[in-house]
């Protein structure tokens, strides 16, 4: 079976030393998704399974045949930015770029996970249902993704103004 | 008494450059575009993802190095078994120094104008090891799989000599030949005798980790030979220097060197030239075929120099008024014998403060290491750190409150050098911050407790130098529905430069944003130009004041006796509304897009070299600040968290408040690393760096970032180009403190 990429199919790699990283920028020569460590470590490799955030650095190609992979160039609709990434630009989120993608892709798993009510650190109540997105649990949960450049404050206030609105 | 200053005491006015308020004629065009909030420009791009960075461009019948690095610090190969790696699948190439060209070694940075080299050690020339990770071997195959897997077949030994530590090298210290180019004491009186006489002293000292610029995007060149040309698509923080310095290791004319570098996935002084340029190009040669050298993070680590390691001693003799009798700033760095940074921290000291005597002074090491080299405000960063330190040390001695020690010692004229200031606020950027951040609300250390948390307020100066490159230049094209498209070989590695530029360009024309088009990161651009020092804006801005006069110059002359401008000169018109108008009469105006159609012209262009930087000779130019911080530290681990910051600046006009605010604010959080969590583990017994990686190298990630304020004076320097002094690098100054 192929992997569904941004919902085109894609025949998995014959060398399964490949990881779904370098089939994603190599192979089907979809840059969007960054090499920052390639060891787990930065984030700037973020894509979506099925919905939910992985490291595509840390995940073999062939691990995800059948399965839909959803890059940054897959959030766009017909052209249009996703209100996320129009608000990165609003608020500054970036300075490089190079993060971005990965802080993206994470920031919308990541909404998905605290709508779920799966916990985090600093969650309060681990019980509930569901999760608000205050400052401490946005930073919290976006801290696997690392900015060098310093566009924190940016990032969180961008994540916040589309998925948080009521809880920020 | 300064004995190596070399400037005049008495301020030269230049010829040419006339430092009289209002000489860049940006600074009156009143149309508002300097000063409002514009998002970036490349914005939609990168948030797309289709910006495309070194490692994103694909060549024709490309293939993929990996690197194999020395594990020791100092010797020499003795067995280097290359055989089953060159018979592992895909394999194309396998290069050692026994087979690698011929190479000279790239000039080092400061030694030519446009000398990139971060070392100048010969390129895999010989068996010879002279740091622990230096390369000893360049796999090329047809994937990066099996590249990576070949060059782990590759066998090593060596001969090994032990590397020098830092407590043995401190008994033979040496004095550099120059801090980047500046005399390397400054003497003012007898600063020793002062502070012992002084009635309040401090004498301290303060000793820094090594540091790595860790930008997230690794280091990455895609490049091929077209015959005898060389084209490479880097990621560079001078387009022009690198090309140049490669062009000199292999032996060819520059202009063979094509170099592009549209983005940079984050600088800080670390995207200069190293080995994994030359190997590549070198490899590519040999091959016969393009390739792309993309850095593993330990890679990174391995082949980029970082900032060195400082220890540094502060001592300030002080009246019971709290003024400076004795300032004292001496210390040491770790260095190499091939490179030539020594992070000059004694840098602030010689500004910041009015001091009846001064002292500084530094002497290097030489370690077995690999280069350090620019970071993120070499000197000024780990300097400030010691400095600002020390004068909190002594407030609390003077039982005096620490912003009015440091306003009591604001000085009238540069210290060392005894040059006017350009401009200087910083006084009003101390009160206004404070007013700001509720400084009076702050109460005697360790009183403030909520829990197992104390919290307590802190402050400290900030300080960068203006710096402006020469040899400058750009290009404009003017074309017949209007638009203008400058060419400047500069680099935007995210500080917002294509936006500002557009910004300022729009501003000085008349034009609107959209009609303005900067193109930058090419080495076929004219001039040269280096994203470093935090003065890149003043160098782009003054090879486009140099342009456009050139340009209305040339407008004037095809403008012809039918149009309204018909007689006036350069001096007599500025832009408006796209076109030109008389200063003193703008109804007499004549649009840019009819003055080309009259004359016949499909487009006009100019090239203009920026004047020399005299500014620099004739005032002191420095950016200054004031930092504000409240940070609690919990009384049973020791933990530290960062609650709020507030940088108030004086970095003269600020252009673009949005990307500017950024600026800021990626150096005040570089500056949380540096105080609470950053440093390059460096294991003295092997010369080894022992946590290459992001998961051991810890940078601020967005839970330590609290929520931080900036704000500027926004008060024109009149002798810097579009009023505006650097603001990269301030921001990670005096954070540390």
């Amino acid at each position: 079976m192929p992997i569904i990429v941004n919902g085109r199919e894609a025949p998995v790699p014959a060398d399964a030393r490949v990881s779904l990283l370098d089939f994603l920028r190599e192979h089907l020569e979809l840059h969007g998704t960054k090499k920052g460590c390639n060891q787990g470590a930065c984030g700037a490799c973020t894509v979506l399974v099925d919905g939910e955030r992985i490291l595509s650095c840390l995940a073999l190609a062939v691990q995800y045949d059948g399965r839909e992979v959803t890059t940054v160039e897959g959030l766009a609709n017909d052209g249009a930015l996703h209100p996320l990434q129009q608000a990165f630009i609003d608020h500054d989120g970036f300075q490089c770029g190079y993060c971005t993608p990965g802080q993206i892709c994470s920031a919308v798993g990541m909404a998905h996970e605290a709508a779920r009510g799966v916990p985090s650190h600093v969650t309060g109540d681990l019980t509930a249902t569901e999760i608000a997105l205050d400052h401490d649990e946005l930073r919290e949960r976006m801290s696997g993704n690392l900015c060098r450049c310093g566009a924190h404050n940016g990032i969180v206030d961008a994540i916040a103004q589309v998925y948080a609105e009521a809880g920020a | 008494m300064s004995t190596a200053e070399s400037r005049p005491a008495v301020p030269i006015v230049p010829e040419g450059w006339t430092p009289k308020a209002g000489s860049d004629p940006v600074l009156r065009a009143q149309h508002g575009l300097i000063g409002a909030q514009v998002s970036r420009l490349d914005g939609p791009l990168k948030v797309r993802g289709e910006a495309r960075f070194a490692a994103e461009y694909v060549m024709e019948g490309m293939v993929y190095a990996a690197l194999r690095y020395s594990t020791i610090a100092r010797g020499r190969i003795t067995t280097l078994d290359t055989s089953a790696a060159e018979a592992a699948p895909g394999v194309v190439l396998v290069m050692t120094h026994r087979t690698a060209p011929r190479m000279q070694p790239p000039p080092l940075f400061l030694t030519a104008p446009k000398a990139a080299g971060g070392s100048s050690l010969p390129v895999m020339q010989d068996d010879s090891i002279h740091w622990n990770g230096e390369p000893v071997a360049v796999v090329l195959a047809e994937t990066q799989e099996q590249a990576d897997h070949a060059v782990s077949l590759i066998e090593v030994a060596y001969e090994s000599a032990t590397p020098r530590t830092f407590e043995e090298a401190r008994a033979h210290p040496r004095t550099p030949d120059s801090l980047v180019g500046q005399p390397v004491e400054v003497l003012v009186g007898d600063a020793e005798a002062a502070l012992a006489d002084a009635p309040h002293s401090v004498d301290l000292t303060y000793r820094t980790p090594r540091h790595s610029h860790n930008a997230i995007e690794p280091h990455a060149v895609t490049l091929g030979w077209e015959g005898e040309e060389l084209v490479v698509h880097d990621a560079s923080q001078g387009v022009k220097l690198h090309a140049w310095t490669l062009a000199q290791v292999f032996g060819i004319d520059e202009d063979q060197v094509h170099l592009t570098s549209p983005y940079v996935g984050g600088g800080f002084g670390g995207k200069t030239l190293w080995s994994h340029h030359v190997l590549g190009a070198a490899a590519s040669k040999l091959a016969g075929r393009p390739v792309r050298v993309t850095l593993s993070r330990e890679g990174v680590y391995r082949l980029v120099g970082g900032r060195t390691q400082t220890e540094q001693r502060v001592a300030i003799g002080a009246g019971d008024d709290g003024r400076f009798r004795a300032l004292i700033h001496t210390g040491l760095s770790a260095m190499t014998p091939y490179n030539a940074l020594a992070e000059q921290f004694t840098f602030p000291a010689r500004h910041v403060y009015a001091t009846e005597t001064l002292k500084t002074d530094q002497q290097v090491v030489d370690m077995d290491m690999l280069a350090n080299s620019f970071m993120r405000a070499p000197g000024e960063s780990v300097g400030t750190f010691a400095l600002e330190s020390a004068i909190d040390e002594l407030a609390v001695a003077l039982d005096l409150d620490p912003i009015e020690l440091r306003i009591r010692n604001e000085p009238d004229r540069d210290p060392s050098s005894g040059l006017p200031f350009s401009a200087r606020h910083l006084s009003e950027a101390w009160r206004a911050g404070a007013e700001r951040f509720g400084w009076e609300r702050r109460v005697a250390p360790g009183t403030r407790r909520e829990g197992e948390w104390l919290i307590g307020m802190g402050c400290a100066t900030a300080t960068y130098p203006y710096h402006r490159f020469p040899g400058g230049s750009a290009r404009i094209r003017l074309d017949q529905t209007g638009h203008v498209t400058v060419e400047v070989p500069a680099s935007d590695m995210g500080m917002g430069t294509s936006t500002t530029q557009t910004i300022v360009t729009a501003e000085r024309l008349g034009l609107p944003l959209e009609r303005v088009t900067v193109a930058y990161g090419d080495s076929s651009f004219p001039g040269s130009m280096l994203a470093g020092g935090s003065g890149q804006t003043a160098s782009i801005g003054g090879a486009v004041i140099a342009a456009q006069r050139a340009l209305v110059e040339q407008l004037l002359a095809l403008a012809g006796g039918e149009s309204p401008l018909a007689g006036l000169t350069a001096d007599e018109v500025g832009g408006r509304d796209e076109g030109l108008c008389e200063l003193a009469d703008p109804s007499r105006w004549d649009s840019y897009a009819q003055i080309l159609q009259r004359a016949g012209r499909e487009e006009l262009t100019v090239v203009a070299a920026a004047s020399e930087p005299d500014e620099v000779q004739a005032y002191s130019m420095h950016s200054t600040g004031a930092i504000f911080c409240e940070v609690a530290v919990n009384a049973v681990t020791g933990e530290t968290r960062v609650h709020r910051v507030l940088g108030a600046y004086d970095c003269g006009r600020i252009i673009n408040p949005k990307t500017a605010a950024s600026q800021f604010r990626g150096g005040i959080i570089m500056g949380i690393g540096l105080a609470l969590m950053e440093e390059t583990g460096f294991d003295e017994r092997s010369g080894r760096i022992m946590n290459p990686s992001l998961a051991e190298y810890h940078v601020p990630v967005h839970m330590d970032v609290p929520r931080i304020d900036v704000m500027w004076t926004d008060i024109p320097d009149p002798y810097a180009p579009a009023g505006a002094r650097g603001i990269g690098e301030i921001g990670i100054t005096g954070v540390a403190a």
